[in-house]
């Protein structure tokens, strides 16, 4: 007996319709639909431990801006997002501040980092 | 400050033309760009999500890095931006004028403009919702602004109408912002916005989206206290159907209801407008009506995704460059971009044939979601000259089909009139 | 301190008899319910100038609003108000209405309106080719004009101001006592003292006469709601004047109209409402307006629509106005019952009203220093309407004129810090928006609102999640941090 689930591939903007078949344990047997390897990636992944990228803001002092863009430099768990925004809210950094710099490292997960998206001079 | 390149607005079309007229051989410092806002970048500084720049860096970045990309392309080439710079007038001679705190009241006149201004949001003013007039109505922008930028939360409990990726983008935004997003409302029978964020925006926080309903009044006299939504009759001109009225309580309303080009300077000097894209009528070079003035990005008509917007900067920047160089090439023949069934508009309107003439991209939205239909080009006489099929097509997704240099002289060649651009369902 | 004058109500009435009396050397306040100057009927009517033809010959109305429109024009200039007198046709569109336009003219001819003349259907296509080719002819009034009337009534409160008024805002007038020949009059929380009253409280009018403790007071108001739509400038030359539909038993009809600032204004509609201060807009209001402008101008379009308002009116019982010295209480003027041409007579209200309290035995004497012009410590006039050699000036002097907050209507960040610090200064978005376009553009604030409110937080050295909309109870945003508060 299969099961086939239907998802929306959200790895890019095309958003590919996928259909993955499971046998009765839960294993996957087939992904079809994706139109690049990374769909059938994201279809394993999104049926077994679903992760996203967070983005947001941290406060930002020294500039004349308020806030600093961020993001997770990898997925983290979904299920994390909210946990995730918390440490954000309380996270706060002073200008200059360089595209890339990691604002905290081993966020949420070992090897994940919360890492800076814009340049602010100070 | 004598240019001979002046590039109208510094967000990812600006900078992006910038970049390309510099790499076509235009040195920096004839190259000016006007910038309103106090940094380049335009609004992508306040989209903070990801979803940038996969087709045009291979890797998915936020709002923030892929402005920043281009803003380090164009200050490595040494080309000149003048910050909270507001042009205030374009005369079809190119002549500009503009103000800005660092330069005062300013005239210039250009060899040649790019016309890069973005767009702006469709208000609750355009709609006409009826109601009272309290605080608490934000377009998804504004409300995105005051978000992402100043640090503020515009509302705890808030509807959003409109599902165009901005309200999806923004429910989710608000959602992990600590607020309730009680619904989504979308008048059309479909979702403006790309797949993927419905996915991620409204199902990964249990967001209702409720198709074929609009909000029919707003409540509240200092602050919202509450909005009316109905289902609306697809029959009957998406008029609400009486009864079917539902009081919502929430202190905010977002409105994601369709962006507009900003085109008050193209229509001051008299360009020719495409009356469904409300932005400039352009070749395949993004030239305007008017020989040296070219307009690309949002300011042309609006983009899905803003990997379009840079590429078709690309060309203007180019062909601005070239024709201040000297090295534009003269047209043999000019063939107007006609759109056919299931096609609501195309850019460019009218493709330009010399004697090099490159292959040409044709952009264009559909008209309504249609599934397995195959996308056409033709010449008057039906000829088609490129297809492709694609399994299903949305009006929020651009589509493309390119001709190639060869088609194109061919055409030339056989003394067509026309291009023609059309679906064909399966 | 006591005053010699408290006017109570800061609408074109108000704020009008405020400049007026500001020229003399008595002192004067104004208390207002609401936040702003022009916050009831005063920020939301037609914006017409009415030329006078409209009234009953021999009334209060009839004399007051051709002598105010006589005199608008140079009220307007010392102000520093944009004013134009683009005339006004009312068109008739069978014999019926031919018949009224020339019962129309007859009043305008005994209340000394000039220079009327009725038209032909191709005298009136001529001046105005976008009529509907059903108009068979017109009442064409040259001296109406138009005039934006909250911008008018801003004037004349800085106007005022600037000569020594004092204004007290969010004071609702809930409580009167008198000793002596002393009114206190207090919201509940605070109290004015003054020797006079003048009591100009729009649609709440009826209501304040009794709080001063008028029995059996002989008008009522009937609130009645008119709904408008503001089209895009783009189509504001749709018409060179003020179209009317001629007026029939059924009602006034609705006129289209050019705004001083170049939109095109449509409306009103006029329904009687229970709550006097329900300025709601609803969906079957906007379909009867745009019908009935469409009657006049078949190519109006909704799709032009950039707003939409509408405002209550002070419909009096008696259908006067009311304007005279109490019977019962002495030291108290009405000026009740101040509906349309309430902004058109507002000069010659103000000068009324000056009279009245001289023959109440107010002692007026011209003040040495009386300044009858409005003075901006900032810029002459707005940024929007400076020449370019006045712009490049203006940012000399400072540079905050060369950046540009409003994109739609060209206002500056150094425009909004004038109204923010002029004597009647901007608190909130709408103020702001009121005293200088900033937002009532195409994009209706969607992309200045949030820069105007970090101005106003800076201006108020607050911070954004304390600047409103419109009123203190108004708030755009809150603080993150204390969400739970």
């Amino acid at each position: 007996m299969t099961t086939v689930k239907k998802l929306t591939c959200v790895v890019c903007p095309a958003g590919c319709p996928v259909e993955v078949t499971l046998d009765e344990n839960g294993t996957i047997l087939s992904v079809t639909g994706n139109t690049c390897p990374r769909g059938k990636k994201y279809a394993e992944s999104e049926l077994t431990h679903p992760v996203r990228t967070l983005t947001t803001t941290v406060a930002l002092e020294n500039s004349v801006e308020h806030r600093l863009p961020v993001k997770t430099d990898k997925p983290i768990p979904k299920e994390s997002l909210f946990a995730a925004m918390e440490i954000a809210e309380k996270t706060s950094v002073s200008a200059p501040v360089k595209r890339g710099d990691v604002i905290i490292a081993d966020f949420i997960e070992p090897g994940t980092n919360l890492v800076a998206c814009k340049t602010v001079e100070a | 400050m004598n240019k001979k390149l002046i590039i109208i607005g510094g967000g990812p079309a600006g900078l992006a033309a910038a970049a390309a007229a510099f790499d076509a051989g235009l040195p920096a410092e004839e190259i000016l760009i006007l910038e309103r806002d106090r940094e380049p970048g335009g609004i992508l500084n306040q989209c903070i999500h990801a979803g940038f720049g996969l087709h045009r860096f291979g890797e998915e970045l936020s709002g923030p890095e892929y402005a920043g990309r281009y803003i380090d392309m164009v200050r490595e080439r040494g080309i000149e931006i003048v910050t909270d710079a507001m042009v205030l007038s374009l005369t079809d001679s190119r002549e500009i004028s503009f103000v800005s705190p660092s330069t005062g009241f300013v005239r210039l006149q250009a060899e040649a403009i790019i016309l890069a201004m973005g767009c702006r949001e469709r208000t609750r003013g355009a709609l006409c919702i009826p109601g009272t007039r309290p605080a608490g109505v934000y377009t998804a922008g504004c409300a995105q602004r005051y978000v992402n930028v100043e640090g503020f939360m515009p509302g705890k409990k808030v509807v959003i109408l409109g599902s165009g990726d901005i309200g999806l983008i923004m429910a989710r935004r608000m959602t992990l912002e600590g607020a309730k997003v009680l619904c989504v409302c979308e008048i059309m029978p479909y979702s403006g916005g790309l797949a993927r964020n419905i996915v991620q925006c409204l199902d990964d926080f249990g967001i209702p989206l409720h198709l074929s309903h609009t909000v029919t009044e707003i409540h509240g006299k200092d602050r919202v206290t509450g909005v009316t939504i109905a289902a609306v009759d697809e029959a009957n001109g998406r008029r609400p159907i009486p009864g079917t009225e539902q009081y919502i309580e929430c202190d905010t309303l977002l409105l994601s209801v369709g962006l507009i080009p900003e085109n008050e300077l193209t229509r001051g000097a008299a360009i020719e407008m495409d009356r469904v894209t409300s932005g400039a009528s352009v070749n395949q070079d993004r030239e305007t009506s008017v020989p040296g003035i070219y307009a690309c990005g949002n300011a042309l008509h609006v983009h899905d995704l803003v990997d379009f917007v840079s590429e078709e900067a690309e060309l203007a920047g180019r062909a601005a460059a070239a024709r201040i160089l000297g090295e534009a090439e003269t047209a043999k023949c000019v063939l107007p971009v006609k759109t056919g069934f299931g096609v609501r508009y195309s850019v460019p309107q009218r493709v330009e044939i010399g004697e090099g003439t490159d292959k040409v991209r044709l952009f264009f939205r559909v008209d309504t979601p249609r599934k397995k239909v195959r996308l056409i080009a033709a010449d008057d006489s039906g000829n088609v000259l490129v297809k492709r099929t694609k399994t299903a097509v949305a009006p929020g997704e651009m589509e493309s089909l390119e001709l190639s240099a060869e088609v194109l002289s061919g055409l030339a060649a056989n003394g067509a009139k026309e291009i023609q651009l059309m679906l064909e369902e399966m | 301190m006591i005053y010699d004058v408290l006017i109570i109500g800061a609408g074109i009435t108000g704020t009008m008899t405020a400049r007026a009396l500001s020229a003399y050397g008595c002192s004067v306040a104004v208390a207002e319910a609401g936040s702003d100057v022009a916050w009831g009927a005063t920020k939301a009517n037609s914006a017409i100038v009415h030329a006078g033809y409209d009234c009953v010959p021999g009334t209060m109305k009839a004399r007051l609003n051709v002598r105010g429109c006589a005199m608008m024009e140079e009220a307007c200039a010392a102000l520093g108000v944009s004013y134009k007198r683009c005339g006004s046709h009312v068109v008739a569109f069978d014999e019926d209405d031919m018949a009224t336009l020339r019962d129309l003219y007859e009043r305008g001819v005994k209340n000394g309106v000039p220079d009327m003349k009725i038209l032909s259907q191709a005298e009136l296509r001529e001046m105005e080719p976008n009529i509907s080719p059903e108009a068979v002819g017109s009442l064409w009034a040259p001296t109406a004009g138009i005039v934006c009337p909250y911008g008018l009534a801003i004037a004349a409160a800085e106007n005022a101001a600037t000569n020594g008024v004092k204004f007290y805002f969010d004071f609702p007038v809930s409580d009167v006592s008198r000793a002596g020949d002393v009114y206190y009059v207090s919201d509940g929380k605070e109290t004015i003292a003054a020797r006079r009253i003048v009591n100009a409280a729009g649609v709440h009018s009826a209501e304040v006469a009794g709080i001063l403790g008028e029995h059996d007071f002989p008008v009522t108001i009937i609130p009645r709601r008119g709904e408008y739509i503001v089209m895009d400038k783009s189509v504001g030359n749709t018409v060179n004047s003020t179209l009317f539909v001629a007026p029939s038993p059924k009602g006034k009809g609705i006129l289209v109209a050019q705004t001083v600032d170049g939109n095109l204004l449509v409306g009103p509609n006029a329904n009687e409402i229970a709550d006097a201060d329900d300025v709601s807009v609803t969906a079957d209001g906007l379909s009867e307006i745009m019908t009935g402008a469409l009657r006049l101008i078949p190519t109006v379009s909704q799709r032009n629509s950039i707003t939409n308002f509408a405002g209550v009116r002070a419909t009096p019982s008696t259908h006067d106005f009311h304007i005279c010295i109490s019977e019962q209480l002495s030291g108290v003027i009405h000026a009740v019952g101040v509906e349309s041409p309430g902004l058109a007579s507002s000069p010659a209200t103000a000068e009324y009203i000056v009279e009245l309290l001289a023959q109440d035995g107010l002692v007026l004497e011209k003040k040495s220093d009386y300044i009858p012009t409005r003075r901006r410590d900032g810029n002459p006039k707005p940024f929007a309407h400076m020449t370019d050699e006045e712009r490049a000036q203006a940012i000399l002097r400072d540079p905050a004129y060369g950046r540009i907050i409003c994109r739609c209507e060209t206002v500056t960040e150094g425009d909004l810090k004038d109204a923010m610090r002029s004597p009647v200064p901007a608190k909130d978005l709408d103020m702001l928006k009121r005293r200088t376009r900033a937002g009532m553009g195409r994009c209706q604030g969607g992309f200045c609102s949030p820069r105007a409110a970090v101005l106003l937080a800076d201006e108020q050295e607050t911070s954004l999640d304390h600047i409103g909309k419109s009123g203190k109870s108004s708030w755009l945003v809150y603080d993150r941090d204390e969400e739970e508060a």
